[in-house]
């Protein structure tokens, strides 16, 4: 058995042409985050803890794309997602539609651990929010004025491409319209905003789990739920290990990405980083995104096939990696 | 080879003595909706086409909680989910907190070809099928009094339950809703494959009695209640919770897949590895075979193959 390994991830897609100092900006809060982790799992927190902490220190954080610095709707609301999961008994949380609540992925902890169900959305959940005391703010604290920006870009790259019926990736038609070759769900890469974060650790028990959250796609019609509140999908964690994905939601969605990581592990007999090239390889068809892994036995992966992802890990004998490339 | 379909009509701890009053319309529900789906895969429709078409049929009909005759929340509002999925594309949508639209079903199949997207719930979602010009009606037409008098019910034994237990327990407090003995049953589901080993499946519900607002079950979710690749199409019913947790629907196609078992055998191994008494599933592989294996006390179900075999059960059989 290994010791105790942590990774986080800031969101996969990343624009080529990224601002460096932002890029710095970015590796310094993954730094951070994964410092925040460490420390916890040295104080022996539980896995299921220690995921909730990071997310909540991302969320906290207006950088990345979840709680405050959340994508915005079409209507230019935030709406954020997120879930949790427990590995020794597969136990999780969700919610979606979140307006109001400042760390959505705490919130997720409380509907696995304080309601009947595993996923609470929209008004229900944040009623829930409000019984269970949870910190609310007002929607205005989410939105930053980057995003605002953003958005009105989204809109105006949008227009072009729902003339041309371009729901999907990949080939596009519209030719000298869309200059920048680089897109993801259907929206130029500097526009798309990739950074849905995530936390995947395992304890020195080999307990792992995995929390995901996010404010989802930019410009994103009311009420779309994406793929990290979808267990499965974004987030999955079972005796085995521990994933959270990020990137196109519906490729993640329709390849169960997070499940996937498990079931190649338990049903091919793979090792983690075996499961994890594989699933990045054969699994997303055309599509776009990455996934940070652990394992029981302390292992730590990531992988992606978009151009970057936001990443960074730690494991118990000292290594760590803050990367973007 | 062949065409098949499958479907079912929710799966849980359904009594022995259930009264014929109960099992009669609902089996001749099952029989009506299968004999739809036969014509359409005999007329040589996809299997899309013909799993929308028959959880229609089966949203339609009251006795089965979907559509009219969906459960009830502790509000005692209807909150409709759905999910639709195509094996060869993976194409699929899903859709939660409906409450006026009057097949929720066809929504997830409008998200699916007309959004970006695969999955909207609630206000957005409802907006969107108005949009679509698709048929909506007042929320009382979803509210059977039968199922006026399961939340009556779930809610009492639930206050009783709450002054024994400290803590909540998930599991227990679920039991509780379960008072009436069919009151958590009747989520619908179908799958179908034809000719040329198109598959699809398709799940839609009005979730668990005396369900919280804004709960969200397994049926929309893909790879949970619903699930359809090239192999194989599934559809799950039973105990939302375990159903999301065990990520149901996936695993048949994932342990075909992976471990190169059957249809059958896959399909017997996840509802044998979930928890008892939590999950049913149907499902149809791209070689016609069909599996619809339970570990409640029963499953509503209903199946036929183009040879001309054809079952409709509730209880334990022998061909399970």
């Amino acid at each position: 058995m290994g010791g105790w390994a942590i990774a986080v991830h800031g969101g996969a897609g990343v624009d080529p042409n990224l601002p460096k100092e932002r890029q710095e900006e970015a590796k310094r809060l993954l730094t951070r985050c994964l410092e925040i982790g460490i420390s916890a799992l040295r104080s022996n927190l539980p896995a299921i803890d220690v995921v909730e902490l990071v997310v909540r220190e991302l969320e906290t954080d207006p950088l990345f794309n979840s709680g405050r610095g959340s994508a915005l709707t079409e209507n230019g609301t935030v709406e954020m997602e997120a879930s949790i999961m427990d590995g020794p008994k597969r136990r999780c949380g969700a919610v979606s539609g979140i307006t109001r609540v400042k760390n959505p992925v705490s919130l997720a902890r409380l509907v696995m651990e304080k309601s009947p169900h595993s996923y609470l959305a929209f008004s229900g959940a944040e009623e829930f929010a409000i019984k269970q005391g949870a910190e609310m703010v007002d929607n205005e604290y989410f939105i930053t004025e980057e995003n605002v920006g953003m958005l009105k870009l989204a809109k105006e790259a949008n227009s072009i491409l729902f003339d041309y019926r371009i729901p999907t990736i990949g080939t596009c038609g519209a030719g000298a319209a869309m200059e920048s070759p680089l897109q993801m769900n259907g929206l130029p890469i500097s526009v798309y905003a990739p950074e849905t974060v995530g936390c995947v650790v395992v304890d020195k028990e080999g307990r792992c789990a995995a929390a995901t959250s996010t404010g989802g796609l930019m410009n994103k019609m009311m009420g779309r739920i994406g793929d990290s509140p979808l267990i499965g999908s974004g987030t999955y964690a079972c005796n085995l290990c521990g994933v959270s994905c990020t990137g196109e939601g519906e490729a993640i969605i329709r390849s169960t990405l997070a499940r996937e990581v498990a079931a190649v592990m338990e049903y091919k007999g793979l090792n983690l980083h075996e499961a994890v090239d594989y699933v990045i390889k054969h699994r997303l068809d055309e599509g776009k995104a990455g996934l940070i892994a652990v394992s029981s036995s302390g292992e730590v992966a990531c992988g992606f096939n978009t151009t970057g992802m936001f990443r960074g890990c730690a494991t118990e004998d000292g290594f760590m990696e803050v990367g973007v490339w | 080879m062949g065409w098949a379909i499958a479907l079912h009509g929710g799966a849980g701890d359904i009594p022995l003595s259930l009264p014929l009053e109960r099992r009669l319309p609902r089996e001749a529900g099952l029989r009506h909706c299968l004999d739809v789906g036969i014509a359409a895969l005999k007329a040589h429709k996809h299997p899309l086409d013909v799993a929308e078409l028959v959880v229609r049929e089966l949203e339609n009909h009251p006795h089965f909680n979907a559509g009219r005759g969906s459960v009830l929340t502790t509000a005692g509002t209807v909150e409709m989910e759905a999910c639709i999925m195509d094996g060869k594309t993976k194409k699929c949508g899903a859709v939660s907190g409906l409450s006026t639209v009057v097949n929720a079903i066809s929504v997830a199949r409008a998200i699916m070809e007309k959004t970006p997207h695969i999955y909207l719930a609630f206000d957005g979602a409802e907006a969107f099928a108005r949009e679509q010009g698709l048929e909506t009606t007042d929320p009382s037409y979803f509210i059977t009094p039968e199922n006026i008098e399961r939340l009556k019910q779930a809610q009492e034994a639930n206050r009783v339950q709450i002054d024994y237990t400290q803590p909540i327990q998930k599991v227990e407090k679920q039991d509780a809703a379960n008072a009436d003995g069919d009151s958590r049953i009747g989520t619908v589901g179908c799958v179908a494959v034809d000719n040329e080993g198109n598959l699809a499946s398709a799940t839609s519900t009005g979730g668990l009695v005396n369900k919280m607002v804004g709960r969200i079950g397994d049926t929309p979710i893909i790879g949970a209640g619903t699930y359809a690749n090239h192999l194989c199409a599934v559809s799950a019913t039973g105990r939302g919770e375990a159903i999301i947790r065990g990520t149901i629907a996936r695993d048949v196609a994932a342990v075909m897949e992976f471990k190169g078992l059957s249809l059958k055998e896959a399909a017997a191994y996840v509802v044998e590895q979930a928890p008892q008494g939590t999950t049913g599933l149907v499902a149809v592989s791209s070689t016609g075979e069909i599996a619809m294996p339970f570990n409640t006390t029963g499953m509503f179900r209903a199946c036929a193959t183009e040879d001309g075999y054809s079952e409709i059960g509730i209880w334990d059989s022998p061909s399970k």
